[in-house]
């Protein structure tokens, strides 16, 4: 009965609504509504210049939560991304400081950095099978370690390079800031990998089914490797930009990313069981989360406050339609 | 097979546990220049004793086969909560303890209702919940600051007949009051059979969303127990993320060390309290010889790391390599 009603329903709407996720269609809702908020409570919210902002400050969670997304894709998680992304801008920034040549070398050599601890992770649950949400934490923790050790427990005083900076606030588009324009070239990497490679056709299967898919003769190893170390790369990525932005490095820099990131890819619709899920939810979910943030800051919400509405909001939008089945 | 050796297999996590804290902290006093005394053992047993409360609190969830990543939060929630609450004549200090131990049993319960009645992973629903204790707790206190009622803190943390550390004493009478009746209880062994198979559980007729339950809301009473703990210790409260952070990141390391399984079902508390008294020794060996403090962050994530990385001998039994995908 009930579900003629919602045929009947779906089949007068255009093709593209009747195709999308319910969740991502959700998603998009929210963020009008949002938007809408926001206006209430200022003027200039709604500005093309404010979005704008709004969407360059998107564009690093974006970037972060990328690669997060091709790991919960997977089902799997990656909790070492505060100091991946701290790691990423710390070793850049001091890359920096070695003359010329390390000054070329620094994105790559943070973005290294990043792949590095992304494939300890990766070997762990991988070819270790220890559960990914233990074995991130633990590399989050040696990470953090390195790090003190290295800047002596304080913020280090090397600054980002011109090349950073330039990537994270110039606008070599007129009108599109850079660091928009390296979110889409990820994101669209990141579809094309998805849709239209057998790599991406491998991590929705290992997501579903990891057994069945190792039945199929994937190396289903190799591909939650290769997902984990694209996932540590993309947050010390992020990290650089972020470092970029701020031009230096910082402590826990990090910290402020990880909750957003994995609930920016959940409120996309991916299932945190792995297995389901579009990029397009995961870039609602991202500007979904900027917004919140941006309209809590808005309203000059302390720090203290922020933290309450967003655990709140999360846990409410997940009891929404993140629901695991009945199993009965 | 006789019955002392099944009672040893089933033991073995636990008594490796307690063979690991005996080696370390043999290590640990014998170059400690103070040696074995007293006041060395007060201090190490105050410092462990906290860890070890929300060990147990992560073993409990643990056991049912998810995991608890806000314990660091609530330890930190009732912490500042008590602070403000924990003081004055006899009954008003009562009545503190009652109201902070009742808050970390309500977050327990909230975090249990989302993901047992809400259907919501425990990862993120305790991530998510962990940020809005963790707000409150930053209400609740901005700025460390706050007092508590010094006799009773001071009873607590001192030393009973001058060479038994209460705290000592205060774990033992928390693990026999919470840990014993529950983990012999009906709720407990359906906790447990929860994290072995839940759909098994169910069909055997078991209350496994009871016993689950129930594992969640006592995980937040013994992280409150915790944090009251804390409070007694430091005698202020604070919300420093950065301190709740590491006390859920050392809880997992201790209830892996004690030989708690991860995928549930297997360990007990008692494991954890070990893993989480190991787990400090060896963290607290740097200084005994005399290593520079930074490199401790980095000493105890290697230990995690080896920690967690031994689970992975298991592979080596595996006889049909489909069993890798659970």
């Amino acid at each position: 009965m009930s579900e003629t009603t919602i045929g009947g329903i779906a089949g007068r709407m255009p093709k593209f609504i009747r195709r999308a996720d319910p969740a991502v269609l959700t998603a998009f809702a929210c963020i009008v509504l949002l938007l809408f908020v926001g206006s209430l409570y200022s003027r200039s919210f709604l500005s093309p210049e404010y979005l704008l902002q709004q969407l360059k400050v998107a564009s690093f969670l974006g970037v972060i939560a990328t690669g997060m997304m091709l790991v919960i894709l997977l089902g799997q998680i990656d909790l070492s991304v505060p100091w991946s992304v701290a790691a990423g801008a710390m070793m850049a920034c001091a890359a920096a400081a070695y003359g010329p040549l390390g000054v070329a070398l620094a994105i790559p050599f943070g973005i290294l950095c990043g792949v590095a601890i992304g494939i300890v992770n990766g070997i762990g649950v991988a070819y270790l099978r220890i559960p990914s949400m233990i074995i991130t934490l633990a590399t989050n923790a040696v990470a953090q370690g390195l790090m003190v050790v290295y800047t002596g427990g304080f913020s280090p005083q090397d600054s980002a390079t011109r090349a950073m900076r330039f990537l994270a606030t110039g606008i070599a588009i007129p009108g599109v800031p850079n660091a928009v324009v390296i979110w889409a070239l990820i994101g669209a990497a990141m579809v094309f990998v998805l849709t239209r490679t057998g790599f991406g056709r491998t991590v929705y299967g290992i997501g579903n089914r990891e057994r069945a898919a190792y039945l199929s003769g994937i190396d289903t190893r190799r591909v939650v490797l290769i997902a984990f170390a694209v996932s540590g790369g993309l947050s010390a990525f992020g990290g650089v930009l972020l470092a970029g932005y701020a031009s230096k490095a910082a402590q826990s820099m990090g910290d402020a990313y990880l909750l957003p990131s994995i609930a920016a890819v959940v409120l996309g619709g991916t299932s945190i069981l792995g297995g389901r899920g579009s990029y397009l939810g995961t870039v609602a979910g991202v500007i979904l989360i900027t917004l919140l943030q941006s309209i809590l800051s808005v309203m000059q919400m302390p720090e203290a406050g922020r933290q309450i509405i967003y655990g709140v909001v999360i846990v409410a939008m997940l009891l929404l339609y993140g629901r695991a089945p009945a199993s009965r | 097979m006789k019955d002392w050796r099944y009672w040893l297999a089933e033991q073995r996590g636990t008594l490796l546990a307690f063979g690991i804290f005996i080696v370390m902290f043999t290590i640990y006093t014998s170059n400690h220049p103070a040696g074995f005394t007293a006041n060395v053992v007060q201090t190490a047993s105050n410092k462990g004793v906290l860890l070890a409360f929300v060990a147990m609190a992560q073993t409990l969830v643990v056991i049912t086969a998810g995991i608890d990543l806000s314990v660091g939060m609530i330890f930190l929630l009732t912490n500042c909560l008590a602070s403000w609450l924990v003081i004055g004549t006899g009954i008003e200090t009562a009545f503190g303890v009652v109201a902070v131990l009742g808050t970390g049993l309500l977050c327990g319960a909230i975090n249990g209702a989302i993901v047992i009645y809400g259907r919501l992973q425990p990862i993120v629903t305790t991530i998510a919940t962990g940020a809005v204790y963790f707000g409150i707790a930053l209400l609740l206190r901005p700025f460390p600051g706050g007092s508590v009622n010094e006799d009773l803190a001071d009873a607590l943390t001192g030393r009973l007949f001058g060479v038994v550390p209460a705290s000592l004493v205060a774990l033992l009478a928390v693990v026999l009051v919470v840990w014993v009746p529950f983990s012999r209880s009906v709720l407990g062994r359906a906790a447990y059979a929860a994290g072995s198979s839940e759909m098994a559980a169910y069909m055997s007729g078991v209350p496994i969303r009871r016993g689950k339950f129930a594992a969640y809301a006592l995980a937040g009473l013994l992280a409150a127990i915790g944090g009251l703990f804390l409070t007694f210790f430091t005698y202020t409260g604070e919300a420093a993320y950065a301190s709740g952070n590491a006390y859920t990141l050392f809880s997992i390391a201790a209830v892996v060390l004690g030989g708690v399984s991860l995928f549930g079902g297997k360990g007990s508390a008692i494991g954890a309290i070990f893993g989480a008294l190991a787990f400090r020794t060896i963290g607290d060996l740097l200084f005994v010889f005399d290593f520079d403090p930074l490199w401790q962050p980095l000493f105890q994530g290697v230990i995690l790391l080896i920690a967690v990385s031994l689970g992975a001998f298991a592979l080596f039994r595996v006889r049909n390599r489909l069993e890798w995908f659970l």
